[in-house]
């Protein structure tokens, strides 16, 4: 029971954060200071008590992207587990429930960028959804090179496999570099997306959102924070499969560790420029590829 | 004494209803009397028919009758079981929901002389494919098969007027009568092994043998053309976007899953299927269900798309068969037991989403008075109950929680996981289909994104439709298919035990110790679909009440600082489908035409881009050129010239001669 309670208090407190440590990690790596740690959580309490101006025309689908972008992560974090604890809710198969419904987010995302009406948002609604189908299958090789080597489908056992890394090290190296892109193109951070450019032409994510704003425009990055604390949580699992003994060090552990992926993606974006657009299909098949290959090698 | 059949009955007398109430139409003169008959009888029929279906899916009983038919070899054996049961269910209830709307969208005032002609084969391709179901003697399948295959082809060609639709329907005909002639091929072998018409299981050890492999593939063939898997989907495209949109909603939601049944049906009568069957069937999945999206997504006709999303789900379905069949062969009930219960969900799931799609899409068409999609946008606004049944059909359609899709693609997916568990190079092949099968689940999402978005999103691009409100009996057919699309959704647990009677009719043999909501966990999936209902609920609460606190204005959308946008400088579908379209060009081999923009200050430029259909365009239509040039050369022999003739026959004694 406390340990669901601490699982769903660090799901709502804790992703507005990450971007702050990483704006401080490339902020560091340029010489520069860089914005206040906690400059998410102030961002979150302004937009939140602002009017917004919803663009002519558009319907309730404009704002069902803002709350099934909040609602898909926050659901999808229950049946991740943290650490050494495992998952609140956990069934055979519950990885495929993950995946969709960060799916479906995706939809009402892209669907509401679409409401606007505007050429550019439909562009980034188009990228989203093409680069996500060639993401989706390496996700999907990777939780079948889990499943084998842990024998389970539920995402509580299958990603704690400390010892997998001594029986199946190769295959679990492989899918953890094939996840790792995965962790950075669906959360649109460079070398796939620069979150910072001001080009709306070269914009995947933030060309979706170009006109939310107020309390709407609060809910997508508070959702866009919490698909990064998620997705950084389920690929910390398959780096660290590590339970510590005692429950309190875990969770230290835990947190300690999603921060540290937040500033090893400060450390990517600081030192690779972004891809060009028509390079990025390239990387994404290349990271199915090696997570096939880890599949491949579990074939006994 | 026997008890009295009572839910085959009440399926006979549905089947009955639905043929009987088209007929007074033929006589009537057209209009309101005639038609409210024929809806009656249809609505009357399918009541009667699902309360049969249901009784026999959910109890797993099983029925028959037989009367002797006077035809050598023939005889009326029909017998419902779980496994028909659950092909009849969504047979009645679309056909119940698709002859409302239908009757109110090809209505006598539209359609004066065919209207009345589509109500009556209406109710005559219901009957027939309850007839297909129940049939379990070979020469009355193929009759009631024929019947089935023959009002499609009325109803395809519903509106005589249209040259599209007597094309598509030529098309049609070609393939159904293929698809027909293959089957008699397949009873014809099917009697020599048996030595019976009647549909009686084989003996074992006779599947392995060469006759089995090729009773096999002439299954395949026979009922693939039906069915529609790639490469047998060609006529699927063309005949699904000519229809009226109620009868592409019974086609692509019931018709074609015959073929489905087929398959099903014959693999039962198969005590010991070998491997290669379900891994063909696995390939063959694959194959159909991502290609056949890549297909959808370059469509720019929204009915086309449409048709195009049936072939995908046709492989999805024929993928969780080729689980089913490989689990049996591999001697694993737990295995086959997930994917053909998963495959027939996903039966009953898609005739529920496709059907709604369609009456949706047909409303459309009929406001826009086109089916370019790159013509449309904005109709949220003129169809607002439209759009959200729409958008309830996509979501469901692309495989999202928490609606019903969703539920059917889970089964599959844990038939195959277990699967890709063992140990050994079989696992592999399931290794490799999951990832398929999440490509498929992501293609099909974007293009529902896109469907929905260039419809139904966004503003008008052309002149405004003219909108005529939205009548319940528009309204109302989509919303029941929607709420039933929830329903299975939220709680699938609730057609568990239906589906566990249907697959252990599909597969006979060890059946798996573990009940199927166990197995598949789906009440804690429910709950979930449930839970995460609340959760948007809960956020979408949060969000209105902070925008009711702080006043919100409407102001034009950004364009990168351009200010005055206009609506034709919105995304359109082609445009949002190019990625997507762009990985698959080596099979899709889209074509694209145009002026390109030159020099500076161009005068104008123009662009435009189609995906036919490969299989049709590339094989189907030149090998019929090529055949077709042949017989021209034949016709040289035949000069009409008595000289000649005897020529011939001098030749050809000569040549006997010769060989004797």
């Amino acid at each position: 029971m406390i340990d669901t309670l601490v699982h769903v208090l660090l799901v709502l407190a804790l992703p507005p954060l990450l971007p702050g440590v990483i704006a401080r990690t490339k902020a560091a790596f340029a010489g520069r200071n860089g914005p206040p740690l906690l400059q998410g959580y102030y961002d979150l309490a302004r937009l939140l008590r602002k009017g917004s101006v919803l663009p002519a025309g558009s319907g309730w689908v404009f704002l069902a992207g803002p709350v099934a972008g909040v609602a898909a992560p926050l659901f999808a974090s229950l049946l991740l587990p943290f650490g050494g604890h495992s998952a609140p809710v956990s069934f055979a198969g519950d990885m495929i429930l993950f995946a969709y419904v960060l799916a479906l987010s995706r939809f009402f995302t892209a669907s509401a960028a679409l409401d606007t009406g505007s050429a550019f948002e439909g562009m980034g609604a188009a990228r989203e959804v093409a680069f996500s189908c060639l993401a989706e299958p390496a996700l999907f090789f990777g939780f079948v090179a889990l499943a084998r080597i842990s024998g389970s489908l539920s995402l509580s056992t299958m990603l704690g496999t400390g010892p997998g890394w001594v029986t199946a090290g190769a295959p679990l190296v492989l899918v953890a570099a094939s996840w790792a892109v995965v962790l950075l193109a669906e959360n649109c951070r460079i070398p796939f997306d620069d979150p910072n450019t001001h080009l709306e032409l070269t914009m995947i994510h933030e060309v979706m959102v170009l006109d939310h704003g107020g309390p709407a425009f609060g809910l997508v990055l508070y959702g866009a924070a919490m698909k990064l604390f998620v997705l950084s949580a389920l690929f910390l699992r398959v780096v660290f499969p590590f339970n510590v003994t005692d429950p309190r060090l875990d969770w230290i552990a835990f947190v300690a560790g999603i921060l540290l992926v937040a500033i090893s993606i400060g450390v990517v974006e600081s030192v690779m420029a972004r891809l060009r657009l028509v390079k990025v299909p390239q990387l994404l098949v290349g990271a199915c590829v090696l997570s096939a290959f880890g599949m491949l090698l579990l074939a006994r | 004494m026997a008890p009295a059949p009572v839910t085959l009955l009440l399926v006979l007398g549905g089947a009955f209803l639905c043929v009987a109430g088209g007929v007074p139409g033929l006589f009537l003169p057209p209009g309101a009397p005639a038609r409210r008959i024929a809806t009656a009888g249809s609505v009357g029929g399918s009541l009667l028919g699902l309360a049969g279906a249901a009784g026999a899916a959910l109890t797993g009983r099983v029925e028959s009758l037989t009367r002797p038919w006077p035809l050598p070899a023939a005889a009326l054996h029909l017998e419902l079981d779980a496994l028909s049961a659950i092909f009849l269910v969504p047979l009645f209830l679309v056909s119940a929901v698709a002859a409302v709307s239908g009757a109110r969208s090809f209505g006598d005032a539209e359609h004066p002389a065919d209207a009345r002609r589509t109500r009556f084969f209406f109710g005559l391709i219901t009957g027939a494919i309850a007839l297909v179901l129940l049939a379990r003697n070979g020469l009355f399948f193929l009759a009631s098969w024929e019947v089935m295959a023959l009002s499609a082809f009325f109803l395809v060609t519903a509106d005589r007027s249209s040259r599209e639709a007597r094309d598509a329907g030529r098309l049609y005909l070609f393939a159904t009568h293929a698809g027909t002639l293959t089957l008699f091929g397949f009873f014809a072998v099917l009697r020599h092994l048996t030595g019976s018409t009647e549909l009686v299981p084989l003996a074992r050890g006779v599947a392995g043998t060469d006759a089995g492999t090729a009773l096999f593939a002439l299954a395949l063939v026979g009922f693939g053309f039906k069915a529609g898997i790639l490469p047998l989907h060609f006529w699927l495209p063309p005949a699904h976007a000519a229809a009226p949109a109620h009868v592409s909603a019974l086609m692509s939601g019931v018709l074609i899953k015959t073929g489905i049944y087929g398959i099903v049906r014959f693999t039962s009568l198969v005590p010991d299927p070998p491997a290669s069957w379900g891994d063909l069937l696995l390939v063959l999945g694959v194959a159909s269900a991502v290609l056949g999206v890549a297909f959808a997504l370059g469509q720019h006709d929204l009915k086309r798309l449409l048709a195009w999303h049936s072939v995908e789900n046709i492989g999805i379905i024929v993928l969780g068969l080729g689980a089913g069949l490989a689990g049996r062969a591999a001697g694993r009930p737990e295995w086959a037991l997930l994917g053909l219960a998963g495959a027939l969900f996903h039966v009953v799931n898609h005739g529920l989403f496709k059907s709604l799609l369609f009456l949706g899409a047909g409303e459309v068409v009929h406001v826009a008075g086109t089916r370019e999609m790159d013509r449309m946008g904005g109709f949220g606004r003129v169809l607002p109950k439209t759009a959200f049944f729409f958008l309830a059909g996509a979501v469901a359609i692309s495989g999202l929680p928490p609606l019903n899709g969703f539920a059917s693609e889970w089964l599959v997916y844990l038939g195959l996981f277990d699967r890709a568990q063992a140990s050994g190079a079989d696992a592999l092949r399931a290794a490799f289909a999951a990832p398929a099968l999440a490509l498929t689940g992501a293609l099909a999402l974007a293009c529902f994104v896109k469907a929905h978005g260039a419809v139904f999103l966004g503003s008008l691009r052309g002149e405004a439709p003219n909108a005529h409100g939205e009548p319940a009996a528009h309204v109302a057919p989509m919303a029941i298919l929607a709420g039933a699309c929830a329903l299975l959704g939220l709680w699938p647990a609730g057609i568990a035990p239906a589906l566990a009677n249907a697959a252990a009719v599909a597969a006979p043999g060890p059946a798996s110790a573990v009940p199927l909501a166990e197995l598949a966990s789906l009440v804690p999936l429910g709950l979930s679909a449930l839970a995460l209902v609340l959760v948007l609920g809960a956020v979408a609460l949060f969000l209105r009440g902070r925008l009711a606190a702080a006043p919100a204005t409407a102001g034009p959308t950004w364009d990168c600082g351009y200010a005055r946008p206009t609506a034709r400088m919105q995304y359109t579908a082609s445009s949002f489908a190019r990625g997507p379209v762009g990985f698959f060009k080596w099979a899709l081999l889209p074509r694209a035409r145009g002026v390109p923009v030159a020099k500076l200050f161009p005068a104008g430029a123009r662009f435009e881009s189609h995906v036919p259909d490969t299989v049709l365009d590339r094989a189907i239509v030149p090998a019929f050129r090529a055949g077709a040039w042949l017989a021209q050369k034949g016709r040289a022999l035949q000069g009409g010239r008595l000289q000649l003739y005897l020529l011939y026959v001098v030749a050809t004694l000569v040549a006997l001669l010769f060989r004797v």
